[in-house]
């Protein structure tokens, strides 16, 4: 069994697994939306001082908070005991694509060479990383979720909002992939 | 006690999920976003497709909670623009991070100790959300 588990997931295991996710919470009478608890952390960091949409009872998001906290703890968990010998399985077009960008396929879920801290000591690591965390922050919030709350949540109840949001996603991230890329790297 | 452990447990299983998944790969995102393998398109596309109808039948079944509440489902506000233009900007920094709000906390939960930026980053961005927030057109 556990060797099973070890292996990369098909995907259609991995898509039911998550929808599954999204069922134990609407079960648990909440819904499944992991964007939210950015407010909810920059409410308990007294943002709410400021500005009125931080002024909220952060205690009713506390199940979310402990969500998060199960989903580091299930990163930790993968990567050191649950761990396959196996590389990525990366399509060959990517591995060809990255190359030329300097960017080098080493088999691991994140290239090393960019999730390091000499990387992001560096003006564009920099860039990368605390400006693409501002990009997301501020754009599922205007968007009033990410991929879980419109993705998963939304499109499954049906919701043309969601659906605008999803197509938003991909233009958003298809302008940074074709178009700013190859200035950045 | 119970109560909160729960919700642990499932974010617990969220991140072993999103780790076997390969959903937190930024390879994977760039693959996806290159269009060059079905792999992250059948992941979401299987969530969708199961999600409609586990949530179809729940509706038609009339769940109730573990809590014996009857389970209601929120329609999203009807408005375009804050969807695209809120999307476009997530999906910039979704590319560019090759991850979304739960795998940078499963990445960090991983070892990348480098993803406390992105969360900096990413709280940063909300802040200056909820400041702009009734100037913007939603």
């Amino acid at each position: 069994m556990l060797e099973l588990i070890k292996q990369p997931w098909p995907w259609y295991t991995s898509g039911l697994a998550i929808s599954f996710i999204m069922v134990i919470l609407i079960f648990f009478g909440k819904s499944f939306g992991f964007s939210s608890n950015l407010r909810t952390m920059c409410s308990i960091l007294g943002a709410g001082k400021w500005v009125s949409f931080f002024n909220f009872d952060w205690k009713a998001e506390r199940w979310n908070l402990l969500f998060l906290i199960g989903s580091v703890i299930g990163g930790f968990i993968s990567a050191n005991w649950l761990q396959s010998d196996v590389p990525l399985n990366l399509s060959e077009a990517t591995i060809q694509d990255l190359q030329k960008l300097n960017i080098q396929f080493d088999g691991n879920i994140v290239p090393s060479q960019l999730f390091n801290w000499d990387f992001l000591s560096t003006g564009k690591g920099l860039l990368i990383f605390l400006g693409g965390g501002f990009l997301i922050g501020f754009g599922t919030r205007y968007a009033g979720g990410c991929t879980s709350g419109h993705a998963i949540s939304g499109l499954s109840n049906l919701q043309i909002p969601s659906l605008i949001a999803v197509i938003g996603f991909f233009i958003g991230g298809l302008v940074m992939t074709h178009l700013i890329f190859p200035l950045l790297f | 006690m119970i109560k909160s452990v729960k919700y642990i447990l499932a974010g617990t299983l969220f991140g072993i999920i999103m780790s076997k998944s390969e959903a937190i790969s930024w390879y994977r995102i760039q693959e996806m976003f290159r269009f060059q393998s079905f792999h992250m398109f059948g992941i979401m596309g299987t969530a969708v497709i199961t999600g409609v109808i586990a949530v179809w039948l729940m509706k038609k079944l009339k769940s109730r909670d573990v809590e014996g509440n009857p389970i209601s489902f929120t329609d999203k506000e009807k408005s375009w623009r804050r969807y695209l233009f809120g999307g476009t900007i997530f999906g910039l920094g979704w590319a560019l991070t090759g991850a979304c709000p739960g795998p940078v906390f499963v990445l960090l939960g991983q070892g990348y100790l480098v993803m406390i930026v992105v969360i900096i980053g990413s709280l940063l961005g909300t802040f200056v959300y909820g400041l702009l927030r009734h100037r913007l057109p939603h």
